[in-house]
């Protein structure tokens, strides 16, 4: 579509500005302005410069809560997203078994996350949890309050359970808008399984799927309830991700300067990919419409 | 705003940002910019430029200050180069 | 010559193997509808099977629980259900999450929906900008923004109320909900705009008569969306409150007491918290799928 050019349409944009900007503008400045400081009261604050930044880019303890952060994000992404095709493409899409399907697909995605914590630490339990219970009759001796593997693995399996669904349901609703000629002329064309995947379905989800990556990416690596109320970022500390260790900084121990300069690099890290997402959305959508015209 | 602690520095840092936000406007009200391709991989406007010159010297401060003794200054200066750079032949 | 009969004992082979792989194609789309049922329920038992056990929990009484492992309840009890719709500190939580939710769908729809329209009409200095700005919202962890929220807050005299809560949400519901409706807007052409105006429509009134109506299932999608995600949402939530506006998410932590965890009442007081979430996507069923594209399929 054709847009007017017409800076008019800042009036209609105004309201959502000033409260955009009351709730992360005015809290970002504070934040950079923590960053610079040792701060023990809104009266008794010293001047540090950048020594926080040097600080938090130097501790061993959070370089490693960045790389595992990493090591999280990317595998639930290699896991969810097939997985994610794989289950939209054999869900019903007609009758009332499409409509029950759809509701128990998303109910995951309805849990509050402290809860879905919650409902994963009764079930993994070995003695009164399902799941442990049952992998420790079967003689594995799961357990993952001492075994950071077991402990891994569960975080995993929980957010595969927890948002494989918004990518099913991402894909489902790209698969739906195929016209149904497409697929009879797949069907006169005798196209494989394959081929009609590979060349019809797969390019019309491609929009869906980047939105879906970039949701992904990044309410993975922002997680906290899960994990804090499973493992409590242990054994150790090995499923403290970025967003616990900077909570138990700033409302734990209270280090306000320190906590502010780390949000802000944990900030920028998020912008970056952000953006490399965001442009290259764009330049697709752009291609596509110029392939077209 | 006594909460939000102020200091020189950063409330500086902040009115350079608002100045120049309000100086792309201005200038886009003058003369319009045209997206073009400069030695970046993908096409541009000026504030497409500006913004990906300010992302970088937020990197190129935060490389300077964590894991090299060099001073702030230079960390600044080479970051308005840059962006300077950037701005023209991005 | 298919219909001649078969003369050598070559042409008989391959007559019957030809209709052999054609009977096999014939059946292999039931079969294949077979295993994709079996996929599509074992997914579904995967989904079901965690909450199954949360639900078993919550009819169970403490002593069955931690007595051994039982796969239905035995005993089947609701006086985890009974104590948290008795006790005001249990049910009030509830009350007070869905007080916040409704405030928080309330603010974001109404700022966002002339701020989609304007996004997907018009161009104007800035637009790309600003609609990346609101999505680094959107990307930004609640736990950077915890500790100037509660000295905000705290200095403004909101904390421990439920606006406050509603305004925190609505830094990552807003660029949401606007980067939903935005699709859906897209979605009607223009041409209506053009002769809505035409026809002496003012701004407003277009907006309300003619717009809205038509990308109704736009917003209840967004609504659904809203609902969810600040649902869901507990770090702020939690963060932002103390007594008098604790949301559930908090009050649930209180089950950890000094004789270890209450499991009976957590589980029923999880499987309260699932319910609203089901009665809210019951609604949506038809259009949420295009809402989880953002409108833009």
């Amino acid at each position: 579509m054709t847009k007017v050019y017409n800076n008019r349409a800042w009036w209609l944009i105004l309201p959502m500005l000033l409260l955009v900007a009351f709730s992360a503008v005015i809290p970002v400045m504070t934040v950079v302005n923590y960053s610079v400081q040792d701060v023990f009261d809104a009266h008794t604050r010293f001047f540090t410069g950048t020594e926080w930044f040097r600080e938090m880019l130097n501790d061993p303890a959070l370089q490693a809560a960045v790389l595992r952060q990493f090591a999280f994000s990317l595998t639930v992404l290699a896991i969810e997203v097939p997985l994610g095709i794989g289950i939209a493409l054999i869900m019903p899409k007609k009758g009332w078994q499409a409509s029950a399907i759809l509701i128990l697909v998303t109910m995951p995605l309805l849990i509050p996350w402290n809860v879905v914590g919650s409902i994963w630490q009764i079930f993994t339990r070995g003695d009164i949890g399902l799941m442990g219970w049952s992998l420790r009759e079967l003689g594995y001796g799961y357990n993952i309050t001492s075994s950071p593997l077991d402990a891994w693995v569960t975080i995993i399996l929980m957010d595969v359970w927890h948002w494989t669904p918004l990518i099913a349901l991402l894909c489902f609703s790209g698969l739906r808008s195929i016209p149904d000629a497409y697929y009879q002329a797949a069907r006169i064309d005798r196209a494989s399984k394959w081929a009609v995947f590979r060349y019809i379905q797969l390019p019309k989800l491609t929009n869906v799927l980047v939105i879906g990556v970039l949701l992904r990416f990044m309410h993975s690596f922002m997680i906290y309830a899960e994990p804090f109320v499973l493992t409590g970022g242990g054994p150790g500390n090995s499923t403290t991700f970025l967003s616990q260790s900077l909570t138990t900084m700033a409302i734990g121990q209270q280090d306000l300067g320190p906590s502010a300069a780390f949000s802000l690099i944990y900030f920028l890290i998020i912008l970056l990919v952000t953006w490399v997402f965001y442009t290259a959305i764009m330049n697709m959508q752009k291609d596509d419409n110029n392939q077209e015209a | 705003m006594d909460w939000m602690v102020w200091t020189t520095p950063t409330a500086v840092f902040f009115a350079v940002i608002a100045a120049m936000l309000v100086g792309m406007t201005a200038w886009e009200v003058v003369s319009p910019t045209v997206e073009r391709k400069g030695f970046l991989p993908i096409a541009t406007t000026r504030g497409d430029r500006l913004f990906i010159g300010l992302l970088s010297a937020a990197y190129i401060h935060l490389a300077v200050v964590g894991f090299t003794q060099l001073s702030i200054w230079l960390a600044l200066g080479g970051s308005v180069i840059w962006l300077l750079i950037l701005m023209r032949w991005g | 010559m298919s219909d001649s009969l078969p003369t050598t004992p070559e042409a008989v082979r391959q007559r019957a193997a030809a209709a052999d792989s054609r009977r096999r194609r014939q059946a292999r789309p039931v079969s294949r509808q077979w295993r994709r049922r079996g996929l599509m329920a074992a997914y579904i038992v995967f989904v079901l099977l965690p909450i199954y056990w949360l639900l078993n929990m919550s009819f169970q009484s403490n002593t069955e629980i931690l007595g051994g492992l039982t796969l239905w309840p035995e005993n089947f009890t609701t006086e985890h259900y009974a104590k948290i719709f008795t006790e005001p500190s249990w049910y009030m939580g509830y009350v007070n999450s869905i007080i916040y939710v409704l405030m928080n769908m309330l603010i974001s729809i109404a700022v966002a929906l002339p701020a989609a329209y304007a996004f997907s009409r018009y161009q104007f200095i800035g637009d790309k900008h600003l609609f990346f700005w609101l999505l680094t919202n959107l990307m930004a962890p609640p736990a950077v923004f915890l500790l100037p929220y509660f000295q905000l807050y705290y200095t403004v005299g909101l904390f421990d109320t439920h606006i406050a809560v509603a305004l925190a949400h609505c830094l990552f519901n807003i660029p949401l909900a606007v980067w939903i409706l935005e699709g859906f807007m897209s979605g009607v052409p223009k041409e209506i705009d053009e002769t809505a105006f035409i026809d002496g429509y003012s701004f407003p009134r277009f907006f309300v008569k003619i717009f809205i109506p038509m990308i109704s299932s736009g917003i209840g999608v967004t609504l659904f969306f809203l609902f969810m995600f600040s649902w869901v949402e507990l770090l702020l939530a939690s963060t932002l409150t103390a007594t008098h506006a604790q949301p559930i998410a908090s009050v649930m932590t209180q089950t950890k007491g000094a004789s270890g965890i209450d499991w009976g009442t957590l589980a029923a007081a999880g499987t309260l918290t699932i319910l609203p979430g089901i009665v809210v996507v019951y609604f949506v069923r038809n259009h949420i799928a295009k809402g989880f594209a953002l409108g833009r399929t």
